[in-house]
């Protein structure tokens, strides 16, 4: 997969109550939750990002509840991937389960807000064109990739079941 | 090689001998869980598939505990939206309104999970159960989608931590104050995608309801789970209410462990997390001049009988400080059904309290107690992030139930000691 897009840089512990407050949990609707993405850490986030921009942060990405609403808010404003030093864990699963791209880099303190990136997964890189700099991301395990491959884990499931 | 309670409990779910940690298993689940905040995208999902059926109507469970009773219209139409969803495929243990409680409180308490079980909770406190000595784990609503269809969930088996608690308690130190502890010395991500490990004379001598709390705020650490070997208290407990068999699982005394962390308990004093992360803990004698504005006891964490009974010691014959709100929330109706036959309901409204139906409501910032901009809590719930009771600029400190019904009274964060009152 290859992806282009700008960075908008955030820092450690990132919580799900930061990405999406839950006064906006009495709905599940992609595009209303998309209007409230990263609200209480940035309140502008939803007016300046672009389709295919990447959120970078430091450790522990996602900690906090297992809302999915966090990452279904994050995918429905347009972001094409997180990059993060380290994800908390439900927040991680949620995110494959969904098809949210994830990438593990700990080079992430490097990259600042309105960096143009380039992701590539294959080769593991991630470009920094800004800074003219590249960075390795940590390899998805391959079940994460089938599970990705598959659009999800529902649809996973379902080709299992043979339904 | 020996192995560990919770390496011994997902072999046995997924069918193997042995598991070892980073191995990536498909298990079977003996309970499911969602709310009325997560269970309608997991619902959304399950029928998108075309499923006629759930894969066992008797190992579903729903709570419709957030937002209800109802806060607004969404979040009625949410909770209808599980209703009619629990009537269409006869899920037989969803809590209406009236028989409603806390999830985490609710579940031990009617004996729907047992030591043990494996249990996938589409919510983060799902890992309050490891307390009974069952493998139990928060996902997101999607697995939990999948889970109804097929009755089970992918893992990826944890490394675990041991935390060895030795020494005699002080007085008002409760297992909140342990996990509060553990959760300042390791960091909030310090137990990243591992199984927390608690045993020793710290966690024997403790009550049920002190070990829940402790298994309850395994996840503010990063955890995966929390878990403590069933014991005489644990039997006993499980005795009263169980629905079902139970197994007991310890761990070998040659099982591996990422780390082994011990802990003298007769160091450890209550503890309060201040704003906003639940690592930035400090003993409460160094908490002074922190004036609140409200004060919580209640949640999944500390809204038990143990806890009502520590808030009401504090709180009886004294009043709560001018212009603060004290909110008491037992956690599920048995609870607050025992508050009333002991007396204790008669103690809060005289004291000054506002007493709630059960709930999560304040905890998450949802309803019943939401701070306006600027003003500060204490509560007895599990998390202070940035906007979690309310408005992004107001702050949460975390502690156990004595120190928060303490802190109503003085108008300040302190203890119980400064109203003259011993444990």
């Amino acid at each position: 997969m290859f992806l282009k897009g700008k960075a908008w840089k955030y820092g450690d512990d990132i919580n799900t109550d930061l990405i999406i407050p839950a006064r906006y949990l009495n709905t599940s609707e992609p595009s209303e939750l998309a209007k409230h993405c990263m609200e209480d850490e940035d309140p502008e986030f939803p007016k300046k990002v672009s389709k295919g921009d990447f959120i970078v942060a430091g450790k522990n990405f996602g900690c906090g509840s297992s809302r999915e609403h966090a990452p279904i808010s994050i995918k429905a404003a347009g972001v094409s991937a997180v990059i993060a030093k380290s994800f908390a864990r439900i927040f991680y699963r949620n995110a494959f389960n969904m098809g949210l791209l994830i990438l593990e880099c700990n080079e992430t303190d490097d990259i600042s807000t309105g960096d143009e990136l380039e992701v590539d997964t294959e080769k593991g890189i991630i470009k920094n064109i800004t800074k003219n700099k590249t960075y390795q991301i940590t390899p998805i395990p391959p079940f994460m990739e089938e599970l990705l491959g598959s659009g999800g884990l529902m649809e996973y499931v379902k080709k299992k079941k043979g339904s | 090689m020996g192995m560990t309670i919770t390496e011994k409990i997902l072999a046995d779910h997924c069918g193997k001998k042995e598991v070892h940690p980073c191995e990536l298993i498909m298990a079977n689940v003996d309970l499911v869980l969602a709310n009325d905040v997560t269970a309608p995208i997991a619902i959304k999902e399950f029928e998108k598939t075309g499923a006629k059926k759930v894969f066992d109507k008797e190992k579903i469970a729903l709570v419709p505990d957030h937002f209800t009773p109802n806060k607004d219209i969404n979040s009625a139409e949410q909770a209808k939206l599980v209703r009619e969803f629990a009537k269409k495929y006869g899920i037989v243990h969803y809590f209406e309104i009236g028989e409603m409680g806390i999830e985490h409180a609710l579940l031990p308490e009617k004996g729907l999970v047992v030591p043990g079980d494996l249990v996938i909770g589409a919510d983060s406190h799902t890992c309050t159960y490891g307390a009974l000595g069952a493998f139990a784990t928060g996902v997101g609503s999607t697995d939990v989608a999948a889970c109804f269809l097929t009755g089970q969930a992918w893992f990826k088996v944890p490394e675990s931590i041991k935390f060895i608690i030795y020494g005699k308690r002080k007085p008002f130190v409760y297992g909140k104050d342990i996990i509060l502890y553990i959760i300042g010395k390791i960091g909030v991500d310090g137990a990243l995608y591992k199984a927390m490990e608690f045993e020793g004379e710290g966690i024997s001598e403790l009550s049920m309801d002190s070990r829940f709390s402790i298994a309850n705020m395994a996840i503010e650490a990063g955890g995966k789970s929390g878990i403590i070997a069933p014991d005489e208290k644990t039997i006993e407990y499980v005795k009263q209410r169980a629905k079902k068999s139970w197994k007991v699982y310890t761990s070998d005394k040659d099982a591996k462990y990422s780390e082994i962390y011990e802990i003298d308990l007769s160091k450890v004093e209550p503890q309060v997390a201040y704003p906003h992360l639940p690592e930035n803990t400090k003993p409460v004698s160094e908490a002074t001049n922190i004036k609140i504005d409200q004060a919580v006891i209640g949640s999944c964490t500390n809204g038990r009988m143990e806890d009502m009974r520590i808030a009401a010691k504090i709180l009886k014959g004294r009043k709560v400080a001018p212009y603060v709100r004290l909110i008491i929330i037992p956690a599920t109706q048995e609870i607050y059904k025992n508050c009333v036959k002991e007396g204790l309901i008669d103690v809060f409204i005289d004291a000054g309290a506002v007493v709630s139906t059960p709930t999560c409501g304040p905890c998450l910032g949802g309803h019943m107690g939401i701070l306006a901009k600027g003003e500060k809590a204490i509560a007895t719930t599990n998390r202070n992030f940035v906007g979690r009771m309310g408005h992004p600029e107001s702050e949460v400190y975390l502690s156990n139930p004595a120190i928060a019904a303490a802190s109503a009274v003085l108008g300040r964060i302190g203890s119980p000691q400064e109203l003259g009152i011993k444990e």
